[in-house]
């Protein structure tokens, strides 16, 4: 059987998400057997234009990217969004919170006209996106199963039930009934509820639930006396971008 | 002749490093006209976003600044934070972190040396084909790398973006089961070690020579300082990490989306090489037998080496791990010091306003980080230097004294030549380019 040519890409970022793949252990060589990277900078310096599938981290921060992105949608046959940056924004969509001039100035003063920037948005925003991945980083089971339903041509549909579930399922206590706050019940499953299992709170990087128990969530805040905004605040961590619309409206907005 | 030639180079996208960089090289009649790192990473922002958010969010968000330098964005951030909100660790955080550190150290210092080095050095263009001519290295490689990933799987969570380790402590400690668990994977690392050192040992590394001035903490006591310590250099600074700006000196280059540094001299170097110059003497007794063998005695000159630095701190880092889950073990985990703190919405945590410094040696340097807070814990001012900015300067003077001297080669030696020159220095470009603040320049 022919290999599948994969290629990796990344562009706003912090390349983690590529990390996880280094982080297989031995069983990368089982995978690299079933397919053919044809291109991963951060490891490889051979580099190929011909792919059959796109694995994508990172998010649209400059106009540069949004044109990259679609020359890669052009080439690929399947393209997959990669980790929470790719999926939903990411930590890059907290710039988002802030005008944009604003905080180019903050960080780079006088420079700031070397560095254009656009809003962060999630790859489907730009282009279309036939698989994702989500979490930050990505959870390595999740994106072995993606990457067999791609390569066979299967659809793979990310959990659309809380982050609760499964956290229950692993029996720990509830961050609420500990004092402090969580955005499990209204976050995706699929990560085996994996920050919580390690003492800390889910932070949202899985993206929100379709369909999120809005008045179930109220409750609880009111139960323990959680002001709105501190949900709120913590949800434009990762979920930023959810706000732009969707948009073939770029060229509008240079 | 060579004396008159011309040579233009130009790497776009330099790879099988963190980030994106592009190397210029431009060679007129035999004179040097232009030699440039260019740095084209997108810029992210972060401390621009830091402002506002609670300072209990602060290592989640920075870990996320790099995914191979994660544990030690974390751990910089947390103790920033400690210093700023006025919060002493305990003795055996302090330990569980200095083991984070070295398991950090490790796990980078091995994808640098096996992923991204010795491909050069065996004559191929990356891991892959090694799959083939050399599968027994590949899979020592990406076990050692797995075994590092698994020991920070137990401490923390996870290596890429560590879950457990915040501002306070441990949200999650490890019990006896765990540490023997711990034990049993470094003892599976030094195994593999023994044939690193070989494999390392028969690479042959450029010959080239640069003095220049190394910057690395320091400190008083015997132990090789990693996690806190004085900030000190081969020029003979010594001064408190509350002073770092006082060495890194930042200054804005048009070429390149993250800033340059420059101490006594015109430029410093910072990581294994510049820590080993300075504290060679107090590296495990192990570390230093490997460095007798391989003629490492400081001041080593020649920046191709750092990956032989790389080799013998990893000696040190797991010798002095196994030295810390031992103690551990024999003193026992004080389980009741994990932490629940979130944003510290019950006040678990004393927070007076402050501004607060952490130095902290990660694979790739010095790391600073800065947060100035207010009384509600929220974050006014955030500044960070990360270790490949304040080489950056250094790696384009490495290359203007090198181009001259190796201009009898031809146009694709010279090329490689600056790729692994670059590539040594093991630059994490992605982080370089996320921490841009000019704004204490003028202070």
């Amino acid at each position: 059987m022919k290999k599948v040519k994969v290629a990796f890409f990344d562009f706003t970022c912090c390349e983690g998400c590529q990390l996880q793949v280094a982080n297989m252990g031995e069983l990368l060589l089982d995978v690299l057997d079933k397919i053919d990277v044809v291109a991963f900078r951060e490891v490889m310096s051979e580099r190929s234009e011909d792919y059959d599938v796109a694995v994508v981290e990172g998010s649209i921060t400059t106009p540069h990217d949004v044109e990259r992105i679609r020359n890669i949608r052009a080439k690929a046959k399947v393209l997959i969004a990669y980790g929470s940056c790719a999926t939903i924004g990411g930590i890059n969509g907290m710039k988002n919170n802030f005008p944009l001039d604003d905080i180019r100035e903050y960080v780079y003063k006088d420079a700031a006209k070397y560095f254009e920037t656009i809003p962060t948005r999630p790859l489907h925003h730009v282009v279309k996106v036939d698989y994702s991945v989500n979490g930050c980083p990505v959870y390595l089971p999740e994106f072995v199963t993606v990457l067999k339903a791609a390569l066979s041509g299967i659809p793979y549909n990310v959990p659309d039930y809380s982050v609760c579930v499964e956290c229950k399922l692993n029996e720990n206590v509830c961050m609420y009934e500990r004092g402090i706050t969580c955005l499990g019940p209204i976050t995706r499953a699929g990560c085996n509820s994996w920050c919580v299992n390690n003492g800390n709170i889910c932070y949202g990087c899985r993206g929100m639930v379709s369909n999120p128990a809005e008045k179930g969530q109220k409750d609880v805040l009111e139960r323990y006396k959680i002001p709105l905004d501190w949900i709120e605040n913590k949800m434009n961590m990762y979920n930023k971008p959810r706000e732009l619309k969707e948009m073939d409206d770029i060229e509008q907005e240079r | 002749m060579t004396l008159s030639r011309n040579v233009k180079v130009n790497v776009e996208y330099l790879t099988r490093v963190e980030g994106h960089g592009n190397i210029v090289v431009n060679v007129k009649e035999g004179k040097l006209e232009d030699c440039r790192l260019d740095i084209v990473e997108s810029p992210r922002f972060f401390e621009g976003m830091l402002r506002g958010r609670s300072i209990f969010e602060a290592q989640h968000i920075t870990s996320r600044i790099c995914g191979i330098c994660a544990c030690g964005h974390s751990l910089a951030s947390i103790q920033a934070a400690e210093d700023a909100i006025g919060f002493v660790p305990s003795n055996q955080t302090v330990e569980l972190r200095k083991l984070l550190l070295h398991l950090e150290n490790l796990d980078s210092h091995l994808l640098h040396i096996y992923i991204l080095v010795a491909p050069d050095l065996l004559g191929v263009k990356s891991f892959v084909p090694l799959i083939a001519s050399h599968n027994d290295v590949v899979r020592r490689a990406l076990r050692m790398k797995k075994t590092c990933n698994d020991l920070c799987d137990i401490l923390v969570g996870r290596h890429v973006h560590p879950i457990s380790c915040i501002v306070g402590g441990f949200t999650k400690l490890p019990g006896a089961k765990e540490l023997d668990r711990m034990l049993e994977l470094l003892n599976s690392l030094r195994e593999d070690m023994a044939p690193t050192i070989e494999l390392a040992a028969g690479l042959k590394f450029p010959e080239f020579e640069r003095d220049t001035e190394y910057v690395a903490l320091v400190s008083d006591d015997a132990e090789y300082p990693m996690l806190s310590g004085d900030i000190g250099s081969t020029d003979g600074i010594r001064m408190d990490k509350h002073d770092y700006r006082k060495i890194t000196n930042e200054f804005v280059v048009p070429h390149s989306s993250a800033k340059h540094t420059k101490a006594n001299r015109d430029s410093y170097m910072v990581g294994a090489l510049a820590r080993f110059n300075l504290n060679a003497q107090k590296l495990h007794p192990k570390a230093r037998e490997l460095a007798d063998r391989l003629g490492m005695k400081p001041i080593v000159k020649n920046p191709y080496l750092n990956t032989v630095a790389q080799l013998i701190e990893c000696v040190h880092s797991l010798e002095d791990s196994v030295r810390i889950v031992e103690e551990l073990k024999r003193n026992g985990v004080n389980q009741k010091e994990a932490v629940t703190v979130g944003i510290n919405e019950n006040k678990s945590i004393p927070v007076s306003p402050g501004n607060g410094v952490s130095a902290v040696e990660v694979p790739r340097g010095i790391l600073f980080h800065n947060y100035e807070v207010d009384a509600g814990a929220k974050i006014v001012n955030a500044n960070c230097i990360i270790p490949t900015g304040q080489n950056l300067n250094n790696i384009e003077h490495d290359m203007r004294k090198l181009v001259p001297e190796i201009l009898e080669k031809t146009d694709e030696e010279i090329t490689l030549a600056m790729e692994m020159l670059v590539r040594a220095y093991d630059p994490c470009i992605s982080c370089s380019a996320h921490f841009l603040n000019v704004k204490f320049v003028n202070r």
